[in-house]
C-alpha cells in the first residue's frame, strides 16, 4: 500500500494525492441515496501523461480507477464500489482552443461548464454551448460520458451528440485520439466519415477509458432570449401540444414540469418554452408563432399562457438554480432523480406513475421533462426529495426510484445515468446479442476490469 | 351565501345602456341592441356578452344608475359553467390565493396598512409618508381582497373568501384599513356593498391617505416639473369617484398630466388579463395603442397605481423611452426620499 501511495506521489506530487480518512470519507459518497464506499486513494492529475501513468500503475497493481468530474450525477456513478483510486479530474480545467468559425471548443477532461460559459461570454459572446441545469461546477466531459442534456438539446440532440473529438487514456494506458484530431490539428468531427469510435466512450460511465480532452460543438448565441409558460390541466394533451410546438422549429428548449407545491403549480402541467432572437422583431415573430400554434387550446379553455413576470429571472438562469430548491421542501436538502429517456407519447403514463410512486412511498415529487432533438424523445425526470437525516425516508426514495426504473424499462424506455443496479436491470432486458457485444467491447478495452468496476457489469 | 343585489327594473327602463354601448371590447349597433343584450344577461339567457366580455371592469363605471353590470355578467358566466380565461389559469389563481396561514401582520392597533398579497406594496408602504402606519402592515392571502376572481367569473370564490378576509382584519382589532391596492378598497366598498357583506371597519383609500400626508409635508416638496402619463388600473373602475385624486396629488408635487386619448373613462387596461382571456392579439393591440398614446402626449414618465400593471408594462414603457414609476415613489421623489430615475 505504501508503495502505491509513493508511486502516486511520484506521478502527481504530494498535493495531488491523499489517503487521509477525511478526504476518503468525502470521496466515498455522492449527494444521492446510494450507500457510500471508501476509496483507497484520491488522486488529482494535471496532465494527460499523469493520467496515463496512473492508469499504467493501476493496471500493474490491479486496482480500480474511478474517473470523477464533480460527482453530481447523483446516482452513485463515482462511488468507488470496489475501492481503489478516485481520479478527480478537476485540475485538468484548461480551455485549449476555440475555433470560432468552425464553432467548436476543445477543453481538458475536468473543465467545468461554468468555466467554458464564462470564457465564451468574455471572448466569444456570439457563441454558446449546451449548458445543462446541473451546478456550474459539473464537468463537460462527464456530462458527455453520461449522455447529458442541456439548453440546446431540444434543437441539436444529447450533449454527447455535440462531441467533435476526444483524447482518451485507454484502460490499458494508451493515449488515443478519436475523430478528426486523429488525422490532423482540427477537432471538427468525432468520427464521420470514419467509423465513429467516440461511441466507445460515450454512455459508458467511465468504464472504457478516461477522457482527457474533449471537443464540443458551439452554437450561435443570439442577443435576446425570452420565455413563455403554457399551462394545461389535461395531461392527455401534452404529447399533442409538444408535437405542434416542435413542428415550429424555432424553440431553443422545451421543458414540461409539474409538482404539487407550492399551490400555484398544483393540478397543472407547465411547458416552459425558450426562444431566442437577434432583434425585437425576431422575438415578437417567434412569440406570435408560439401563441398561434397553441390558440386552439386557449379557445377550448384547456390551456393558456401564464404570466412569467415574477418567475422570469429564475426561468432565464443558465443553469437554472431553482431546480434544486425542491430539495429543501421536506427539510434536509436531498433529492435524487431517475431520468428515463422515452417517447413523448408516453408522457401521460409516466406522469401518472410519478404521482402513484410518491403516494405509495410517502415522498414529495417533482417532475420535469426535457425534449430531445425536436421531439424524437424526451428525458422524463422522476424526482423525489428527502431529508438526509432521515434514513427511512432515503430508503423509501431509493425504492421509489428502483420502481420508476422498472416501469421505464417495461414501457420500452432507456434509463439515463443509471446506477449500478439499474444498469443490471437494463442489461437483463437488453437483446442478448447486444449485451454480448457490450461485454465483448468492455472486456477488450479493459481486460483487467479496473475502470469504474461495478458499472456496466452483469454481476456487479 | 351572499347574493348580488340587482335592480332589474332600473335596467329595464334604462335610456342609455351605457354599460355596453361604451364597452371598448365589444361593439353594438346602438341602444336597442346593447340594451337587448343586457336584458338577456339579466334574464339568464345566453348572450354574446357572456362570451366576448374581456373583463375590463369598465361597465361598473359606465353604469351611472347604481347597478353592477360586470358583477352580473360574471355571476351569469359562472352559473353557466363558462370560463373567461383557460381553466388551468382560472384554477391557478384560485389555488395560489388560498389561505394557508402564511400571512404576516405587524403591530396593528386601530389602523392596519393592507399590502394585499403583493410583496411590492410592502416596500412602497414604507418611508416618511407611511412612518406612522408602516409598522401595522399586513400581507398575505388571509388579507387579500379576492376581487381578482371576477376576471375569471368565479364570484363564488369572492363570496366565500371575502367574509373571511374581513373577519381576519376584525381579529387584528383594526378599525381602519388603509388599502394600498385599489382592488382592496374597491372590494371593501363597492363589491361588499353590492353583495350586502358587512364591513365593520373603515376602509381608507391610500390615495386619500397619500394626499393628506403630502399636504402635511408640503414644505418638503420640491415640484418635480415633469410630464407624465397615468396608467389607470381596472379596479379603479369599481371606485370611479376616487379617480380625481390622482390629479390632485400630482398637482401638489408639480407634475403635469397632458391630455391623451386613453384616459379617464376611456382608459385602456394594462393588457395582462386580456392576454389570458383573449390571447395576445387583443393584448398587443391594446398595449400598443396605449403606449403610443402615452408617448404622443409628451410624457416622460408612466405613472402606475397598481403594481400588477407596473409589472406587466414597465419593460414595455421603458422600451418606448418612458420611465415607469409608482405614484407613491413619485411622491417620495418629490420629498427627496427617492432618486429621480426610478426603475
Ligand atoms: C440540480 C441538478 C440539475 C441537473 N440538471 C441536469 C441537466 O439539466 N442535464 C444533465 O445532463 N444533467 C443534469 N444533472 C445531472 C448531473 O449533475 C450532470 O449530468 C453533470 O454533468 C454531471 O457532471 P459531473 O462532473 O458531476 O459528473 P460525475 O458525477 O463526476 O461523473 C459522471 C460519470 O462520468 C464519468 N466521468 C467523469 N469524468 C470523466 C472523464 N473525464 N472521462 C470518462 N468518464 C468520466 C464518471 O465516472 C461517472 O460515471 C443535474 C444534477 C443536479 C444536481
Ligand atoms: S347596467 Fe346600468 S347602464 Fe347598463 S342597462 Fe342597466 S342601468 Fe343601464
Ligand atoms: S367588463 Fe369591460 S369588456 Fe366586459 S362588458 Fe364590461 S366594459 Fe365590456
Amino acid at each position: 500500500m505504501r508503495d502505491i501511495l509513493k508511486a502516486l506521489v511520484e506521478i502527481v506530487g504530494e498535493r495531488g494525492v491523499s489517503n487521509t480518512p477525511e478526504e476518503l470519507w468525502f470521496y466515498s459518497r455522492d449527494p444521492g441515496v446510494l450507500t457510500p464506499h471508501l476509496p483507497d486513494y484520491v488522486v488529482a492529475p494535471r496532465t494527460t501523461e499523469e493520467v496515463q501513468k496512473i492508469v499504467l500503475l493501476a493496471n500493474r497493481e490491479k486496482i480500480p480507477v474511478v474517473p470523477m468530474g464533480n460527482g453530481m450525477s447523483l446516482t452513485g456513478l463515482v462511488i468507488p464500489l470496489k475501492g481503489g483510486i478516485v481520479l478527480d479530474m478537476k485540475r485538468m480545467n484548461k480551455i485549449l482552443e476555440v475555433n470560432a468559425m468552425a464553432r467548436y471548443a476543445v477543453v481538458e477532461g475536468g473543465t467545468s461548464q461554468g468555466v467554458l460559459k464564462a470564457y465564451l461570454q468574455e471572448h466569444h459572446p456570439q457563441l454558446r454551448h449546451s449548458i445543462p441545469d446541473a451546478p456550474p461546477t459539473t464537468t463537460i466531459a462527464a456530462n458527455a460520458a453520461l449522455h447529458g442534456q442541456g439548453r440546446l438539446t431540444q434543437q441539436y440532440g444529447f450533449n454527447s451528440e455535440m462531441v467533435t473529438g476526444l483524447e482518451v487514456v485507454l484502460p490499458t494506458g494508451e493515449i488515443c485520439l478519436i475523430g478528426s484530431p486523429s488525422l490532423g490539428p482540427y477537432w471538427f468531427s468525432r468520427g464521420p466519415t470514419m467509423p465513429d469510435l467516440s461511441a466507445l466512450f460515450l454512455g459508458w460511465l467511465g468504464t472504457t477509458g478516461i477522457i482527457t480532452k474533449i471537443g464540443m460543438r458551439l452554437y450561435p448565441n443570439k442577443k435576446i432570449r425570452d420565455v413563455e409558460l403554457f399551462v394545461t390541466d389535461r395531461v392527455d394533451l401534452i404529447p399533442h401540444i409538444l408535437y405542434k410546438l416542435t413542428h415550429l422549429e424555432i424553440l431553443e428548449d422545451v421543458n414540461v414540469w409539474f409538482q404539487p407545491k407550492p399551490l400555484v403549480f398544483k393540478g397543472n402541467y407547465h411547458i416552459t418554452l425558450y426562444f431566442t432572437g437577434d432583434t425585437e422583431e425576431e422575438i415578437t415573430f417567434k412569440r406570435r408563432m408560439i401563441w398561434d400554434t397553441l390558440q386552439e387550446y386557449m379557445d377550448s379553455k384547456d390551456g393558456g399562457f401564464m404570466s412569467v413576470q415574477y418567475m422570469k429571472d429564475m426561468l432565464m438562469e443558465m443553469p437554472q438554480r431553482g431546480i434544486a430548491d425542491f430539495a429543501d421542501v421536506p427539510k434536509g436538502g436531498g433529492f435524487e432523480y431517475s431520468g428515463p429517456i422515452t417517447i413523448i407519447e408516453h408522457f401521460p403514463q409516466y406522469a401518472a406513475k410519478v404521482v402513484e410512486l410518491a403516494a405509495k412511498y410517502d415522498v414529495l415529487y417533482a417532475s420535469s421533462a426535457r425534449l430531445i432533438s425536436g421531439g424524437h424523445c424526451m428525458m422524463f425526470s422522476i424526482s423525489f426529495a428527502f431529508n438526509r437525516n432521515d434514513p427511512a425516508m432515503m430508503t423509501r426514495v431509493k425504492h421509489a426510484l428502483d420502481e420508476a426504473t422498472a416501469f421505464a424499462l417495461e414501457m420500452g424506455g432507456i434509463p439515463w445515468k443509471p446506477n449500478f443496479m439499474e444498469q443490471k436491470m437494463t442489461m437483463e432486458k437488453m437483446d442478448p446479442n447486444a449485451l454480448k457485444l457490450l461485454q465483448m467491447i468492455k472486456k477488450n478495452l479493459d481486460p483487467q476490469g479496473i475502470m469504474n468496476p461495478g458499472n456496466w457489469e452483469v454481476n456487479p | 351565501m351572499y347574493a348580488l343585489k340587482w335592480k332589474e327594473k332600473i335596467c329595464a327602463t334604462c335610456p342609455s345602456a351605457d354599460c355596453l354601448l361604451k364597452c371598448q371590447y365589444m361593439s353594438f349597433a346602438g341602444h336597442d341592441e346593447a340594451h337587448g343584450e343586457m336584458m338577456k344577461v339579466i334574464r339568464g339567457e345566453d348572450s354574446r356578452v357572456l362570451h366576448e366580455c374581456a373583463t375590463c371592469y369598465a361597465c361598473e363605471e359606465y353604469c351611472k344608475r347604481g347597478n353592477h353590470p360586470f358583477y352580473l355578467i360574471s355571476e351569469r358566466r359562472e352559473e353557466k359553467g363558462l370560463f373567461t380565461a383557460p381553466r388551468p389559469i382560472t384554477n391557478q389563481w384560485i389555488n395560489m390565493t388560498q389561505m394557508q396561514g402564511k400571512c404576516m401582520a405587524g403591530a396593528v392597533k386601530d389602523k392596519a396598512l393592507s399590502c394585499c398579497f403583493i410583496p411590492d406594496l410592502g416596500i412602497l408602504g414604507q418611508g416618511e409618508i407611511f412612518k406612522d402606519v408602516a409598522p401595522a402592515a399586513v400581507f398575505g392571502a388571509e388579507y387579500m381582497c379576492p376581487a381578482v376572481h371576477t376576471h375569471f367569473a368565479r364570484m363564488s370564490v369572492i363570496k366565500e373568501r371575502l367574509p373571511k378576509v374581513i373577519e381576519n382584519f376584525v381579529k387584528l382589532g383594526a378599525k381602519e384599513v388603509i388599502c394600498l391596492h385599489d382592488e382592496c378598497y374597491g372590494t371593501f366598498t363597492a363589491i361588499a356593498d353590492a353583495y350586502g357583506i358587512d364591513v365593520p371597519f373603515k376602509p381608507v383609500y391610500y390615495m386619500d391617505f397619500l394626499l393628506s400626508r403630502m399636504k402635511e409635508m408640503k414644505d418638503r416638496i420640491t415640484p418635480l416639473g415633469i410630464k407624465v402619463a397615468y396608467q389607470r388600473p381596472c379596479s379603479n373602475r369599481l371606485i370611479p369617484d376616487k379617480y380625481p385624486l390622482v390629479r390632485e396629488i400630482l398637482d401638489l408635487i408639480g407634475v403635469e398630466i397632458p391630455d391623451r386619448v386613453y384616459q379617464g373613462e376611456n382608459c385602456l387596461c394594462c393588457g395582462e388579463i386580456l392576454r389570458s382571456v383573449s390571447g395576445y392579439k387583443l393584448a398587443d393591440d391594446v398595449q400598443e395603442r396605449n403606449l403610443n398614446d402615452m408617448v404622443a402626449s409628451g410624457a416622460s414618465y408612466c405613472v402606475f397605481n397598481c403594481p400588477a400593471c407596473q409589472s406587466s408594462l414597465s419593460e414595455k414603457v421603458a422600451k418606448k423611452g418612458l420611465k415607469p414609476v409608482h405614484i407613491i415613489d413619485l411622491c417620495k421623489m418629490a420629498i427627496g426620499e427617492k432618486e429621480r430615475e426610478v426603475k
